[in-house]
């Protein structure tokens, strides 16, 4: 691989970690500061990409679609907090796995309902369908720039809402003590329903911005949810700040363990094994670190 | 969901009796999922003691009910599930394929490349498991039969991973005549969509098995225009049979006819012509099993009869993507028989 390439696929590996850190900052969001394991995430991820395709053909431009969506979203995940997550803060681990797992079922079935089971897709909205030629053979989608962009913005806009703003001050203040919280007279209720809709659009956010590129399917959080939670583990249980590094590092690892060789005594290990390349990262991270990156010391 | 309505359709030209004996169906939902392929099957075979299994579309599932259907001797008709064993290791006089083997629709497109001067240098990329090994090994074994002709390189990726761009970007700096993919389903439409993107879809002609582009041109819209694929049913194939039965079909079920429900039709007259042979008497399976054995099919996709290990040969057509067509522009291979590694395989007993 020349240099060239190598910039390229560096690139690459960086565009799919900042997506990844837009899908899994909610994540680690609703597990650090509510202490709740959404393993529904995923399936918000697949609503965001459906509400993306069918909002997009009623009102007939992905710029309306994508504030409509997100609208729709921060509604979706105010009502489920109200609805089920909220009966969830004093129980044990195994009913919120329980409880989101069955809102993995009732996400599929509405789907189904809603939207069919057929594979969907529609075009990236005609501004950004434009490509920047890199080489001879290859060129750049531009689309593939503005979602990192998205990401980047989404993170910027995260670490100051939780770092300088009131509200962030309320969110951490629960994250370390939801009694002491709730006896200066603050209503927690309120902050951990924004948290979870927070949450919750991020995902869906994340599903509509891919879904001109990956388009649109039946099962598709499910295919997202377990890297997801890989991210997660290795940027630490609930910081956001991990999230980001573990994205990355996991974008470029996944990258550069499909396109490197590499073997080992005459056994080629790379590619052949890359599907194993992020799960080795996260394994050797967690014996350096069982906290994983950021988190707080176990 | 098609397979069944073909299989319908079959039995509604017999005159809704096959041999003068009403089918009664059971159905039974495989989910897709591989675990439970035995347990289902196991029902059907043991509680409810059905003459007949027809299934499945996922190759895992299909394998778990070959393994009981082989054993217990039930007739099993596998309208689709393309894995080599089906008709290969695992093969048995009771099991037959109607729909292909993956192998083939590979093999006919090597077929086709080799026969261009201007490809000489391809590079192929595919999912990294049966399917795609199996489609990867055909379009080789044509191939690289010609003058001149070599794989520059063999890209791989983990199934059901659709993060294609590395991989993308490698095929741009080796910059091959040609690439031959295998994917289905959502993750054959991202990569397409991922691969126009790139802007090779200007200078790397993109082709493959059918799957590549099978149902999924709505979503694509437009974007896979001209990639060509080979397969064993296309749109637009103009033969007074064919037309026939997207009329039947489309007046029985509203729906336009596809590969699917080109298996399930063949399906159904395959079981018709054991029935037919025996009058009816399914206790006489030795002969009902010669009968389909034997059996010349006029399938929509063209003539159709089996093998020694029940894989249909039959032809396979180059098709090109145009609008929301896989618009078949002429025969890639006729009369066209599975892998011989395969069949080499089939140790069919008696």
């Amino acid at each position: 691989m020349d240099f060239h390439f190598f910039l390229i696929q560096l690139m690459n590996g960086v565009q799919y970690g900042l997506l990844l850190f837009l899908l899994s900052a909610g994540l680690t969001l609703v597990f650090g500061i509510m202490g709740i394991i959404n393993i529904a995430h995923g399936s918000f991820y697949m609503i965001g990409a459906y509400l993306a395709w069918s909002l997009t053909g009623k009102l007939g431009s992905f710029w309306l679609a994508l504030p409509a969506g997100i609208v729709l979203t921060v509604a979706l995940g105010m009502l489920l907090e109200w609805l089920v997550i909220k009966r969830l803060y004093h129980r044990d681990l195994l009913y919120q796995v329980l409880a989101t797992y069955g809102l993995i079922l009732v996400c599929e079935e509405l789907r189904s309902v809603l939207w069919g089971d057929d594979v969907r897709g529609f075009n990236i909205p005609e501004a950004l369908n434009q490509s920047i030629q890199l080489s001879e053979t290859l060129s750049y989608p531009v689309y593939r720039l503005w979602i990192s962009g998205v990401c980047l913005a989404v993170a910027v806009l995260l670490y100051w809402v939780i770092q300088h703003t009131r509200l962030g001050m309320k969110i951490r203040a629960g994250a370390s003590n939801r009694e002491m919280v709730q006896s200066l007279g603050i209503d927690i209720q309120i902050v951990y329903r924004i948290v979870f809709a927070a949450g919750v659009t991020l995902a869906a956010l994340a599903g509509m911005i891919a879904a001109p590129v990956s388009s649109v399917f039946p099962g598709m959080g499910n295919h997202v949810l377990i890297i997801c939670f890989v991210v997660v583990v290795i940027g630490g249980l609930g910081s956001v700040k991990g999230a980001l590094v573990a994205s990355v590092m996991i974008g470029l690892v996944d990258t550069f363990g499909k396109v490197l060789e590499f073997s080992v005594g005459g056994v080629r290990l790379l590619p052949e094994l890359s599907s194993m390349t992020v799960y080795v990262l996260m394994a050797v991270i967690l014996l350096w670190r069982p906290e994983g990156l950021f988190g707080k010391k176990l | 969901m098609a397979i069944e309505n073909g299989f319908r359709l079959a039995l509604q030209e017999a005159g809704g009796k096959f041999a003068g004996r009403d089918i009664e169906f059971i159905k039974v939902d495989d989910e897709s999922d591989p675990p439970k392929a035995v347990d289902n099957i196991n029902k059907l075979v043991t509680r409810d003691k059905v003459d007949m299994v027809l299934g499945t579309v996922h190759s895992g599932v299909a394998a778990g009910m070959v393994r009981v259907t082989r054993e217990s001797g039930t007739l099993h008709i596998i309208p689709n599930a393309g894995f080599a064993p089906g008709a290969g290791a695992l093969c048995a006089p009771n099991i037959f394929r109607t729909s292909f083997s993956n192998w083939q629709s590979g093999y006919a497109m090597g077929e086709v490349m080799a026969k261009r001067p201007k490809v000489n240098k391809v590079v192929t990329l595919a999912w990294r498991y049966a399917a795609g090994e199996e489609s990867v090994k055909g379009f080789k074994d044509a191939f690289l039969k010609a003058q001149g002709k070599s794989i520059v390189k063999e890209l791989w990726i983990p199934f059901p991973n659709i993060e294609f761009q590395a991989l993308l970007t490698e095929i741009a700096s080796i910059k091959p005549d040609a690439v031959y993919s295998f994917f289905a389903g959502a993750g054959a439409a991202k990569y397409i969509k991922d691969y126009a993107a790139t802007g090779l879809m200007k200078t790397t002609p993109l082709m493959g098995s059918g799957f590549l582009t099978d149902g999924l041109l709505e979503a694509l819209g437009g974007v896979g225009e001209g990639i060509e694929t080979a397969l064993h049913y296309g749109d637009g194939i103009e033969t007074p049979k064919n037309k026939a039965f997207r009329l039947a079909y489309a007046k029985a079920f509203k729906l336009q006819p596809d590969g699917y429900a080109v298996a399930g039709y063949d399906s159904g007259n395959l079981f018709r012509a054991g029935l037919e042979a025996v009058k009816g008497d399914i206790s006489k399976k030795k002969e009902m099993i010669k009968a389909m054995e034997a059996a010349k099919l006029d399938s929509p996709r063209g003539p159709l009869r089996l093998n020694r290990a029940h894989n249909p040969i039959h032809d396979h057509y180059l098709r090109r993507v145009t609008g929301n067509e896989n618009k078949v522009v002429g025969v890639a291979v006729k009369g066209l028989d599975d892998d011989p590694m395969a069949t080499a395989a089939c140790k069919m007993p008696g």
